[in-house]
């Protein structure tokens, strides 16, 4: 047992930055599992080392997933976070929330657990740290109760994120809150239940700021992008310009492409539009002046991934350009053509950018039937070993 | 039986009236202060948003003082953003200054837009995972410790600047594409509980897992055997087999990646590549790693042009002036040799001295 005392934690209550471990105290205060917590951290930090135990399954009724087991491996010492699992709840999309909301969702998790939480998880969910066993049923009961529904764990699709999109940002080309929620609705089944080989990640940016680290973080990347000229409010550029705002130094000679050139006689801003690669530089620089163009929809990117286990991947484009309207029937058509191929075709523990690292990007694209583009890739291939199919060659004998 | 498959709730019943109204109708933004967005739309609809930061893993009583000060200045709306930060939605600009003074006066940390520093996107390290090498909160603690004046604009910088921990080399956060990345790694080879190994490990799909091929079977333990010459300590195997071990807290540390982008702005997406190999764990307050972190801000703040990342910087400048402006050592460790690496060797005979 410990004696209750964490003074290496308590030296991170000192200095600016807001302290995590003056809100495990704070939940340590009302919950014995959340002391408990804050005893084996404190060893941790003593010991350099973690008291997690691998593995252990443990779940709710008609789910395969959502919940993660996690286990003190030092039960002994810690008896109150001998079982200490872990909710993932789905965000509602971008974040939003009511305090109404907020107000029962803490009411519940005082009932049945450690009154920590993170908000949020890496992948997007409400994360709600330490439950026992005994508790995970009838926390998920009230959970479903308040309308709050379990994220993806395993070898699932995972819990869908996006950055705020069209609810808050002029940047957006596309309503990345809408296509989260269609098409989280849409795979709740997918979701829910193991099926694939690993994870399947899908996250959506309405521009190419990408915001929601969509192309690192996600096995298909959905980021808002357009196919006419960007807008320009001349009177605007103008302004920027008068008020001393440097449009040489930081807006044309930063154009990847030199597709900006400055009039300062006619203080004018002229682009050459057919140059334009839609980088979004000069409109994040000049948010008054310029927009995004009209004809938007997104590009997609397949295989962004962290190391494990081929290395980190930064997703490569799939389709240059889709429209994106509800229903999104396109865009689900690929996704299930994608999601079937890889199903059938990956190994245990690969990722679907992994898949198409093995066996090339030619054969993904076959198998979701898109045809191959030069805006998939940075340069053409430079070795001569080229598949050749049957019906490519004349039969000789 | 409960309901399921019902879907988390629904984001249209969850924002304030002003963004339902002019939803996808926004014309521009400004920062009219630090930590303050003012969002206009096309028919002159104004909102503000109000930013802090969050420690991310929070208590009941966090989220219940959040909720009242939104219920008193937001008609109740507020929300998170994607670097865990709070943002607190007014529609009503008479309740924007007392909202600030409020939140000050409460000691909340506004900032976190644009150019600087903003939240740190992280992992849970020792306080919730299995695989934790490190602890991730404590390190953004640290770090944001000494350099929050980048989160508030009392420092200036001159273009964002993307933080993230890993507590593995899992990378649960975005690590591979941050501006400065601080990930835990291992040193030492995974060791083997040959009894349970053969109780409880599906042996070939445990040599299956290791991708450079360093595991062979062991017939006469019923085990496996790890070529320790080709194990690169990625762990893969450590997550299928329950019998290997790789926790090691005397050579367990974190390593420090910069350059990495996701923005398309300018140049292309970018990883974050190995700065500095290893740093030894030494909680709580990790000084070794916050020193290093803050050089490499400051050499970076000091050096870039404006809107210049921190990869953008070193690509202009070059790696060999880097390390010689960062002070830092390059070691054989630095030299990739996996996946990716004959992409970073070079091959030309331009370079500096």
């Amino acid at each position: 047992m410990n004696d209750g005392k964490t003074p290496l934690l308590d030296e991170l209550e000192k200095g600016k930055w807001p302290s995590f471990v003056t809100e495990m105290k704070k939940a340590a205060k009302k919950k014995p599992i959340a002391a408990a917590l804050l005893d084996q951290v404190e060893a941790s930090y003593k010991e350099r080392i973690g008291h997690w135990k691998p593995g252990g399954i443990v779940g709710v009724r008609g789910y395969g997933g959502g919940v993660v087991g996690r286990y003190s491996d030092a039960p002994e010492r810690f008896p109150a976070a001998k079982e200490f699992h872990t909710f993932r709840v789905n965000q509602p999309a971008g974040f939003f929330y009511t305090t109404k909301k907020l107000r029962e969702l803490v009411e519940v998790w005082e009932k049945y657990g450690s009154g920590l939480y993170n908000m949020h998880g890496s992948t997007g969910d409400i994360i709600l740290l330490g439950s026992n066993t005994k508790n995970v049923q009838p926390c998920f009961d009230a959970l479903s109760e308040i309308g709050f529904d379990l994220g993806g764990s395993g070898g699932v699709m995972r819990t869908i994120g996006c950055c705020v999109g069209a609810a808050r940002c002029e940047k957006a080309c596309i309503d990345s809150m809408e296509i989260t929620r269609d098409l989280t609705m849409h795979y709740q089944n997918e979701i829910h239940r193991p099926a694939f080989p690993y994870k399947f990640k899908i996250k959506v940016s309405a521009c190419s700021n990408d915001c929601a680290a969509a192309s690192a973080r996600s096995d298909l990347a959905i980021i808002g992008t357009w196919r006419d000229t960007l807008k320009i409010d001349p009177k605007a550029v103008a302004e920027y310009v008068d008020g001393g705002f440097d449009i040489v130094e930081r807006v044309v000679r930063k154009c990847p492409t030199e597709a900006l050139d400055w009039d300062a006689g006619k203080k004018e801003l002229k682009i050459n539009a057919s140059e334009c690669v839609r980088c979004m530089h000069c409109i994040n620089v000049m948010p008054k002046a310029l927009h995004v163009g009209k004809n938007r929809g997104a590009t997609l990117l397949i295989g962004g991934k962290a190391p494990v286990v081929r290395g980190a991947m930064i997703g490569w484009v799939l389709v240059p350009f889709i429209k994106m309207e509800s229903p999104f029937t396109e865009l689900k058509d690929v996704i299930g053509r994608l999601i079937d191929w890889w199903a059938e075709k990956g190994r245990h523990r690969e990722r679907i950018g992994e898949l198409i690292e093995r066996v090339g990007l030619a054969k993904a694209l076959k198998a979701v039937g898109l045809k191959p583009l030069p805006q998939m890739i940075s340069a053409p291939r430079t070795n001569p070993y080229i598949f050749w199919n049957k019906e490519e060659v004349t039969d000789n004998g | 039986m409960a309901k399921t498959d019902f879907g988390p709730p629904d984001y249209r019943e969850l924002i304030p009236p002003v963004i339902k109204e002019n939803y996808g109708k926004w014309d521009y933004h400004a920062v009219p202060s630090p930590g303050v967005l003012k969002h206009v739309s096309d028919n002159g609809a104004v909102m503000h948003s109000v930013r802090v930061a969050s420690p991310r893993l929070v208590s009941s009583e966090f989220i219940l003082n959040i909720s009242d000060i939104a219920d008193k200045y937001c008609d109740g709306y507020l929300r998170f953003t994607t670097r865990n930060n709070v943002e607190f939605l007014v529609s009503d600009e008479k309740k924007l200054q007392p909202l600030i003074d409020e939140l000050k006066d409460k000691g909340y940390m506004l900032g976190g837009i644009g150019n600087g520093i903003s939240n740190v996107v992280h992992t849970q390290g020792w306080i919730h995972c299995k695989s934790a090498v490190t602890d991730a909160s404590g390190l953004v603690k640290n770090m944001m410790d000494e350099l929050y004046e980048y989160f508030t604009g009392e420092i200036k910088a001159p273009a964002r600047l993307r933080l993230a921990v890993a507590c593995c080399v899992n990378m649960c956060g975005a690590c591979h594409c941050s501006d400065i990345a601080i990930v835990g790694i291992h040193r030492t080879v995974p060791t083997i509980d040959h009894e349970l190994a053969s109780r409880i490990c599906e042996i070939p799909r445990t040599i299956a897992s290791c991708p450079t091929g360093a595991i062979r079977p062991n017939p006469k333990l019923k085990s496996i055997e790890i070529n320790a010459d080709r194990c690169m300590m990625c762990g893969n195997c450590v997550a299928v087999c329950p019998a290997l071990k790789i926790m090691d807290p005397v050579n367990d540390g974190v390593s420090i990646w910069v350059g990495g982008k996701l923005s398309n702005a300018r140049t292309k997406p970018m990883f974050s590549r190995l700065a500095i190999p290893y740093i030894p764990n030494n909680p709580p307050r990790w000084p070794e790693v916050t020193a290093a972190v803050k050089n490499l801000v400051q050499v970076w703040a000091a050096n870039a042009k404006q809107d210049e990342r921190m990869g953008e910087w070193i690509e202009r400048i070059g790696w060999e002036r880097f390390f010689q402006l960062s002070g830092l050592e390059f070691t054989d460790k630095h030299l990739d040799d996996f996946t990716h690496a004959t992409t970073t060797f070079r091959s030309t005979t331009q370079f500096k001295y």
